[in-house]
């Protein structure tokens, strides 16, 4: 095999010298002059322009409707959808923009190849086109900056959302696992030095907001209750990718990160909409974090709140010996660093 | 190589001859050069600007190369490629890949074209060659830093290239070598002695490209010829002034967060370091933070994008222009854009951050810069545009290439808008959107400006031509490909399909995808054909091209008033006077269309508008 490569790379090696060869002598013998040769040149290589261009339009037209099935469904987020409209009304202006210049661009190349008759227009400045083409560009620009601000804006205004459910996301090498706050909605604290092999999270067990608190490797949401998920990592940078829903967030060892979002169709019903009776939510990492990130992932499942419920109940909490009564003495301790730690932003 | 001491005698003599009088150069003149002085470890910067050349062809290749591995693996992630382990060794044990290498092989093609083929290669080789050319000039203001500028940079080169043959694998966390990932070596085995090479190579590299940014900047500012005032620069100078510049202020930061990896991964402190638990143990690091390296990176990591497009785009401007026979349109407005842009380019690195969980608000400020910076850059594309508008153009290969460029440099421009608007990046950042963005509007635009650059200044460098047939054929290879690898790419990033991902079976939702995968693995296989034939042409042309002309393009700037043959100190008399700017194109009146910089108005009265004589 490597032999059979390297042979036909000396092979296509030799017939480029001949070709070079050959292309120079051709230009030799040929009572062709060299200009008449550039003129001919300057029209092969227009036609090919104007080819490239209307050839290539309809091609991306082409792509763009034969892979929108392959593009992501429709939103299944509240601020998704509004991603959404929003990046659609930006594809609009982009592609217009796109059109008249990529069009002005080769048909001027075209329209104005090399003619020995001809001389090029002395045209060296014109302060009135540079003020035109500075302040357009800043109108729409402008338009777009606002719309998008607007959004982002609502998007990570944490203060706007009350009474979200608490989950923490907590990545490692190579897998996520999800906490879920209980009843209290509130997670007990967690510390990396507290990690052990049955407390992979490091959870704070003598933390009264831990009781109740359960861990689960799929990550079962709500349909229509906001949700406030709190990113940790235990080891290097992770990302929390939720593509269906256009949440994305890095996981950074040593602060908590917060996505707030609101599912808003459940995976039967996304089933429906896709068409895909196999078709399931997924969380990926989406920051290179070692040799199996493109492993690294955990399915989601977005469900009425009822079965939300019943589902929770099959959970086992994290610390089912816990007494209880270990709490009062130990409330007070913790509960200033956990509000910081993992609530701090409520 | 006798022949080639003989008629280097011969050009010393020629130039003592002339060139006596300049102080500098008298000293080195006296002696014979022989093949170490002339071609190794030379003060010349027009062979300086060679051997940059010729590295960076050489590095361009195996990049190129480790692309179309990966490629490989990304399209036929089942197929097992029994030649690869000829190739790869035990990284790819029976034909499969291995996930781990798959990274670096990743972050060393990310590391190499983004640093040694287009900032290294461009700058080094076009810098080199053209600032004194074209201000005028007998070289650089010191030859002996511009030659140790080569020799880092051909050092760096190695020990970067070294480290692919080592035990635990090199660099394999990234270009952008984000801590902890690249700070710990339990975390990735590249993040062992692989990575201790990447810093030792890039700091060797930040040397280089230092040593060659103040030798630029001296240049210009202080070796410019009689009459050669900052507005009759030709506007490569004005580009590569700018890119020094920008390189003197952000590589320093670099080097800081470079060497505050190095405290971190070898001297205990906590940088970037702060509750680690791995490998079955806490990590004795506390109150570091992760985030502060990506600050500190992309400090240097966006004014490094400049860096690699400004030379690129200037190259364009005197291509497009000479070849239109035609001014430039709005020379001054161009210089404006590219000081505005080089400005911005200081304040918009956030917006590689908006989701690490920096603060929102500070998001949007880096938003509303970010969007700034496509104002300038719009203003160069209308400029470019007006250009050609009634001009006369000859399709040189150059030419072609340039106007690719432009093409290319709209089309990512414009994503760019997407990504720079915050609230649109939190679905796509980190996916195959990116890279399709970025391959385009600095990854293509720059190479294809150095196309431009080597097709047209190649007479220059080596007396010769090359062949037109054959950069045609290079061209029309290169643009489909080119498109065809990195256009279907944004599907991939709007489907949700991240970057750095070994294979997307992970996930049924993606499986799909594959053929999508496959039609661009294909368009890379011929856009890597494509570069085998520049190759040809390139090293045939040195030795067998067609003669070279002084003046092959009729051209107005500096460069092409000098003799064919290369001299030490360039121009074997004085050198010229500059009397007007460089793009007297097409000037009404005037007996030829082009009027080179070196003729005073008093010959040219049939040409002169009232203007001219206010000068
Ligand atoms: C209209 C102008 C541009 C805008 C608005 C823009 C915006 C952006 C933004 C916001 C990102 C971050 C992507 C993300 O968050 O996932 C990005 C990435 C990138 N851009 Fe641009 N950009 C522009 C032009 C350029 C130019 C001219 C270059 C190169 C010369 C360039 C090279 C890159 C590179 C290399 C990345 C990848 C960073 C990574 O590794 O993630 N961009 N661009
Ligand atoms: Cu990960
Ligand atoms: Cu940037």
């Amino acid at each position: 095999m490597n032999l059979l490569l390297l042979l036909i790379i000396i092979f296509s090696i030799l017939v480029l010298v001949r070709l070079a060869n050959v292309a120079q002598l051709a230009a030799k013998l040929s009572d062709e002059s060299e200009e008449e040769e550039q003129d001919n040149d300057n029209r092969m290589n227009g036609i090919g322009l104007m080819i490239f261009l209307w050839g290539g339009l309809i091609l991306m037209v082409y792509m763009i409707f034969r892979y929108k099935a392959y593009m992501l469904p429709v939103s299944a987020s509240e601020h998704g959808v509004q991603i959404d409209k929003l990046m659609n009304t930006n594809w609009v202006v982009l592609f217009i923009v796109f059109v008249i210049t990529q069009v002005l661009l080769f048909s001027f190349a075209f329209k104005y190849r090399f003619n020995k008759e001809r001389r090029a227009f002395f045209f060296h400045d014109n302060n009135k086109l540079e003020v035109i083409w500075t302040i357009i560009p800043t109108i729409v620009l402008a338009a777009l900056i606002t719309t998008g601000l607007s959004e982002w804006s609502n998007i990570t205004d944490y203060a706007k959302r009350k009474e979200g459910l608490l989950i923490q996301v907590y990545g490692k090498q190579f897998d996520w696992t999800v906490r879920y706050a209980g009843k209290d909605n509130k997670l007990g604290e967690s510390y990396f030095r507290r990690i052990n092999d049955t407390n992979p999270l490091g959870v704070d067990s003598l933390d009264v907001n831990s009781n109740d608190d359960l861990t689960a490797r799929e990550m079962y949401l709500p349909v229509g209750v906001p949700i406030e998920l709190a990113i940790n990592s235990r080891d290097v940078i992770h990302s929390v990718y939720l593509p269906h829903f256009r949440v994305q967030m890095n996981a950074v060892p040593g602060m908590t990160t917060r996505f707030s979002f609101k599912p808003t169709i459940t995976t039967a019903k996304m089933r429906e909409i896709t068409g895909n009776p196999k078709f399931d939510y997924i969380l990926l990492c989406n920051k290179i974090c070692g040799v199996a990130h493109y492993n690294m992932n955990m399915k989601v499942v977005v469900v009425e709140p009822a079965d939300f419920k019943e589902w929770l109940k099959s959970q086992k909490p994290l610390f089912e010996n816990t007494v209880v009564a270990a709490a009062p003495a130990t409330r007070t301790v913790s509960e200033k660093p956990n509000e910081k730690k993992i609530v701090a932003l409520k | 190589m006798e022949v080639n001491q003989h008629s280097s005698e011969a050009h010393v003599t020629e130039t003592d001859d002339h060139a006596h009088g300049h102080a500098h150069h008298d000293d080195h003149h006296d002696h014979v050069e022989n093949f170490w002085t002339k071609y190794l470890f030379t003060t010349d910067h027009k062979m300086i600007s060679k051997q940059f050349l010729v590295t960076a062809i050489g590095m361009a290749f195996i990049a190129m190369f480790m692309s179309l591995i990966f490629r490989l693996q990304l399209a036929w992630p089942d197929t097992k490629f029994p030649f690869l382990e000829g190739f790869l060794g035990k990284w790819a044990k029976d034909g499969v890949l291995d996930p781990g290498f798959y990274l670096a092989l990743v972050t060393i093609h990310g590391t190499i074209m983004v640093f040694f083929v287009l900032t290294g290669g461009l700058s080094g080789t076009f810098s080199n060659l053209l600032i004194p050319l074209q201000v005028g000039a007998r070289d650089m203001a010191s030859g002996v830093l511009n030659m140790l500028s080569f020799w880092f940079f051909a050092v760096s080169s190695a020990v970067m290239l070294s480290s692919l043959f080592i035990e635990t694998g090199p660099a394999s966390a990234g270009w952008t070598v984000y801590p902890p990932l690249s700070a710990l070596p339990q975390a990735i085995p590249g993040s062992g002695l692989g990575m201790t090479l990447w810093l030792i190579s890039m700091v060797l590299f930040i040397a280089s490209a230092l040593l060659g940014g103040i030798n630029y900047i001296a240049t210009v500012l202080n070796l410019r010829t009689k009459g050669m005032s900052m507005t009759r620069l030709p506007l490569t100078i004005w580009a590569f002034l700018v890119t020094a510049i920008l390189g003197v202020l952000s590589f320093p930061v670099l080097f800081a967060a470079s060497l505050l990896l190095v405290m971190d991964r070898s001297f205990g402190t906590s940088f970037y370091l702060s509750d680690i638990f791995i490998d079955g143990a806490p990590l004795e690091h506390v109150g570091g933070s992760p985030v502060l390296f990506q600050h500190l990176f992309w400090f240097l990591g966006h004014p490094e994008v400049y860096i690699v497009l400004l030379p690129a785009l200037g190259l364009a401007s005197e291509v497009i222009s000479t070849n239109a026979r035609k001014p430039i349109f709005g020379y001054k407005a161009m210089i404006g854009s590219i000081l505005v842009i080089a400005f911005l380019s200081f304040i918009v690195w956030g917006h590689h951050m908006f989701i690490t969980g920096m603060n929102p608000f500070l998001g949007s400020v880096f938003v509303f810069t970010t969007l700034l910076i496509a104002i300038p850059s719009a203003v160069k594309v209308f400029n470019y545009i007006t250009t050609l508008w009634r001009g006369n153009l000859q399709f040189t290969p150059q030419m072609l290439f340039a106007i690719g460029l432009v093409s290319f440099f709209i089309s990512g421009g414009l994503t760019g808008i997407i990504l720079g608007d915050s609230a649109l990046d939190i679905n796509v950042h980190d996916t195959y959107f990116v890279v399709a963005h970025f391959h385009i509007v600095m990854g293509s635009s720059a190479i294809f400006g150095m196309f431009a650059g080597v097709y047209h200044w190649f007479p220059k460098m080596y007396g010769r031509m090359m062949n037109k047939k054959l950069g045609y054929i290079h061209f029309w290879m290169t643009i489909v490909s080119v498109y065809g690898v990195f256009f279907p790419m944004h599907f991939l990033g709007l489907a949700g399909v991240p970057r750095r991902y070994y294979a997307n079976t992970a996930y049924e939702g993606f499986s799909q995808l594959i053929n999508i995968n496959q039609l661009i693995t294909v368009f890379a296989i011929l856009g890597g054909i494509a570069q085998f034939i520049f190759a040809f042409n390139f090293f045939y042309s040195i030795w067998r091209g067609k003669r070279a002309t002084q003046n092959p393009w009729k051209s107005n700037t500096l460069e092409w008033t000098t003799p064919v043959e290369h001299l030490h100190g360039n121009w074997p008399g004085e050198i010229p006077e500059v009397h007007r700017w460089p793009y007297d194109y097409g000037k009404p009146g005037s007996k030829e269309d082009f009027i080179p910089q070196t003729i005073p108005y008093s010959e040219t009265p049939e040409s002169n508008t009232p203007d001219d004589l206010k000068h």
